[in-house]
C-alpha cells in the first residue's frame, strides 16, 4: 500500500498534550448526534411543554383563581416555567450521562477506540461532557423559545437564563458521569431516577416554593444544585434576582461541576486505563 | 521499536506480566503466543500506552509511555481483541470519526478513507452501516480504521479470532502487504499457522513469563524434534504401548486415542516399530509443528 511506504520516514505532527484534544472527541459525539437529532429534540422539550401547560395553565387557573391568587405575586404558569427549565436541564444531563456513557464503556467500546488514539482521558470525558452541554443547550433553548411564546416567559433575562440552565445540567452532569462509569449494569440507573432525579424534580421549588416544606426537608431542598438552579433561573426571568444571590447560586453549582468533574476523571482513570 | 526490560503488570495480588525483556525491530513482525491469561492482552495493553506498567522499563519508538503517551500513541496503529467500532454509523464514517482523533484535516481524512476501503476491499459497502455486516468485514475495517494514521507500529490483539478460514487467509494476505511496504507488526494469536504464517520472531508466554523465543523454524528445533510420528492402537489405553516404545523415540506422549513419538526420521520410526511385532491401526508421519512446541511448553491442560 503506497499510503503505508510513506510511514517508515516517521515524521509526523507532533501531537498535543492530554486535555487539548478534547475537541476531537466532541466531534465524534457530534457525527453520532446528526443521525438523531430530530428525535432527541422533539422528545427532549415536549414532556416539559407538557408539564408547562398541564401545571402552568391546568392547576394555574386554580391556584391563581384560589386563595393564594397566584405565587410570591406571579401567576402560576410564570413561577413554574423558569423553574421547568432547570428542571428539565438537569432531566436532559441526567439522561445523556448515564446510558450513552455505560454504552461508550461497555456495549460499543467508544472510549477503548479513542483511548487507543492520541486522545487521553481528560479528552474524553471533557468532549462528552462538553457534547452534553450541547444537548442540554438546545432543550433549554427550545423551552424558552415555546415558554416566551406562551407567556410563561416575559423578561429579556431569559437569555441569561439558557445559560444558567446549562449550568444547572452541568452540575449534575459530571458527577453522574462518575456515577455511570463505575457501574456494572443499569441497576444502579433506576435507583437514581427513582430515588434521587425524581424527588428532586418535585421537592427541589420547581413547582412550588421550597418553605412549603418541613424545615428538614427545606434544609435538604437547599443543598440540592436544583434548588440552586431553579432560583437562579426564576431570579433571572422573574427580575427578582440579586447580584450576590446569583453569584451565589452560580458558585455553588460551579462546585458541583467542579467536584463532579475530578470524581469523573479519577473514575473513568480507574475504568479504562488499568 | 520497543525495548522492553522486566516489564511487569499487576493487578493487586495478581502479576498478569512477570518481569519481561523483548525487543522489537523496525519492519519485523513480531508475535506473542500463549494460552488464555498467559499475559499477552496485558502485554500489548501496555505497548500501546494505555495500561501503565507496574515495574520495570518500556520505551517505544524511542519514547517513554509514562510522559509521552499521545506522541507515541498518534503513531501506533491499533487493532484490539474485541472491535471497537460504532456500529450504529457506517463503514466509512468510522474511518473518517478515527482519523479526526488524530488530529488529521478532513480532506486528508476523505482522501485516506478512500485508500484504506480499497485495501480492506470494503469500498462497495462503504455506505452501510457496520452493524449487519460479517465477522471478516468488521475485522478488516478495525484493521482499515487502525491504518488511517499511516502507522510505522501495528499492534494486532487476536487478529483472526472467530473468523472462518476464508476471512482468515484474506486477512492474513492483508497483513502480509502491510509488512512488506514496512510497518512493524506486533500481534498475539493462539493460532499456530497464524504465527508460522507471519511471525519473523516470536516469544512464548506462560503465567505471565516469556518460557521461549526465537523463529518458528529455531523454536522446533530447539524444542522439538524434526518429526512426530502418531500411532493409534486397538486399544482404549495406550499407555502399555507407549512403556514398549520408549527406546524408539526422543520422547513418547501419551493422548487418550493415539501416541506420538517425537524422532528425527518418522519413516524409519515407523518400521522400528512393525519390527517389535506391534501393529497399530494407523500410522502418521508428519513434520513437528509450532503447534508441538506450543502445546510441550505450556501443557495440555487446560488454563482457564
Amino acid at each position: 500500500m503506497s499510503a503505508a511506504t510513506t510511514t517508515a520516514s516517521g515524521t509526523r505532527p507532533a501531537q498535543p498534550a492530554e486535555g487539548r484534544m478534547a475537541g476531537r472527541a466532541f466531534a465524534f459525539w457530534l457525527t453520532d448526534y446528526r443521525r438523531v437529532w430530530r428525535g432527541t429534540i422533539i422528545s427532549g422539550f415536549l414532556s416539559p411543554l407538557f408539564f408547562l401547560v398541564a401545571m402552568g395553565f391546568g392547576l394555574g387557573a386554580l391556584v391563581d383563581d384560589g386563595v393564594a391568587g397566584g405565587v410570591r405575586g406571579l401567576d402560576y404558569v410564570q413561577f413554574i416555567a423558569p423553574g421547568i427549565l432547570a428542571a428539565q436541564a438537569m432531566q436532559t444531563a441526567v439522561g445523556e450521562s448515564t446510558f450513552p456513557v455505560m454504552g461508550a464503556v461497555k456495549w460499543h467500546r467508544l472510549y477503548d477506540a479513542m483511548l487507543a488514539t492520541p486522545l487521553g482521558i481528560a479528552d474524553i470525558v471533557l468532549g462528552h461532557v462538553a457534547f452534553v452541554a450541547m444537548r442540554i443547550t438546545i432543550t433549554s433553548v427550545a423551552f424558552a423559545v415555546v415558554a416566551v411564546a406562551l407567556g410563561a416567559i416575559g423578561s429579556w433575562w431569559v437569555l441569561l437564563a439558557v445559560p444558567a440552565a446549562v449550568l444547572t445540567g452541568l452540575a449534575f452532569t459530571t458527577p453522574v458521569f462518575a456515577f455511570s462509569v463505575s457501574q456494572d449494569n443499569d441497576g444502579g440507573f433506576n435507583v437514581l431516577f427513582r430515588f434521587i432525579v425524581m424527588p428532586m424534580f418535585l421537592f427541589s421549588g420547581t413547582f412550588f416554593p421550597v418553605e412549603q416544606l418541613p424545615v428538614a426537608l427545606e434544609l435538604v431542598a437547599w443543598a440540592t444544585p436544583l434548588w440552586h438552579g431553579v432560583e437562579l433561573c426564576r431570579g433571572l426571568v422573574t427580575e427578582t434576582a440579586t447580584l450576590a444571590g446569583s453569584l451565589g447560586h452560580a458558585g455553588y453549582l460551579t462546585l458541583w461541576v467542579a467536584g463532579g468533574l475530578w470524581l469523573a476523571f479519577a473514575g473513568f482513570r480507574k475504568r479504562l486505563v488499568t | 521499536m520497543i525495548s522492553a526490560h522486566q516489564l511487569t503488570k499487576r493487578f493487586g495480588d495478581f502479576t498478569a506480566v512477570d518481569a519481561i525483556d523483548v525487543e522489537v525491530r523496525r519492519g519485523e513482525a513480531f508475535g506473542f503466543l500463549g494460552p488464555n491469561g498467559a499475559g499477552k492482552s496485558s502485554t500489548m495493553r501496555m505497548i500501546g500506552c494505555v495500561s501503565p506498567p507496574s515495574g520495570g522499563a518500556l520505551r517505544i519508538l524511542g519514547m517513554d509511555p509514562a510522559t509521552d503517551g499521545p506522541a507515541i500513541r498518534g503513531r501506533l496503529g491499533v487493532v484490539p481483541q474485541r472491535d471497537s467500532l460504532d456500529e450504529e454509523l457506517t463503514v466509512r464514517e468510522n474511518i473518517l470519526v478515527y482519523g479526526r482523533y488524530f488530529g488529521m484535516p478532513r480532506r486528508v481524512v476523505n482522501e485516506k478513507a478512500d485508500e484504506l476501503l480499497e485495501f480492506a476491499q470494503l469500498t462497495e459497502r462503504a455506505n452501510s452501516v457496520v452493524e449487519p455486516l460479517s465477522g471478516g468485514m468488521k475485522r478488516r475495517l478495525t484493521i482499515a480504521r487502525s491504518l488511517v494514521n499511516d502507522p510505522e507500529l501495528l499492534l494486532l490483539d487476536e487478529p483472526t479470532t472467530g473468523l472462518d478460514p476464508q476471512a482468515r487467509h484474506v486477512l492474513w494476505d492483508r497483513l502480509f502487504r502491510l509488512k512488506r511496504s514496512g510497518v512493524t507488526l506486533v500481534l498475539t494469536t493462539h493460532y499456530m499457522d497464524e504465527a508460522e504464517q507471519l511471525c519473523d520472531r516470536l516469544v512464548v508466554m506462560d503465567g505471565g513469563r516469556i518460557v521461549a523465543e526465537g523463529s518458528p523454524r529455531e523454536l522446533i528445533a530447539l524444542h522439538s524434534t524434526r518429526e512426530v510420528l502418531e500411532l493409534r492402537f486397538p486399544a482404549d489405553d495406550h499407555a502399555p504401548y507407549a512403556a514398549k516404545l520408549t527406546d524408539l523415540a526422543q520422547r513418547v506422549e501419551v493422548l487418550p486415542d493415539r501416541l506420538l513419538l517425537y524422532t528425527e526420521d518418522g519413516d524409519a520410526t515407523a518400521a522400528a516399530v512393525h519390527d517389535r511385532g506391534l501393529a497399530p491401526l494407523s500410522v502418521l508421519a508428519r513434520r513437528s509443528t509450532l503447534e508441538d512446541v506450543f502445546l510441550h511448553l505450556t501443557g495440555r491442560t487446560l488454563v482457564d
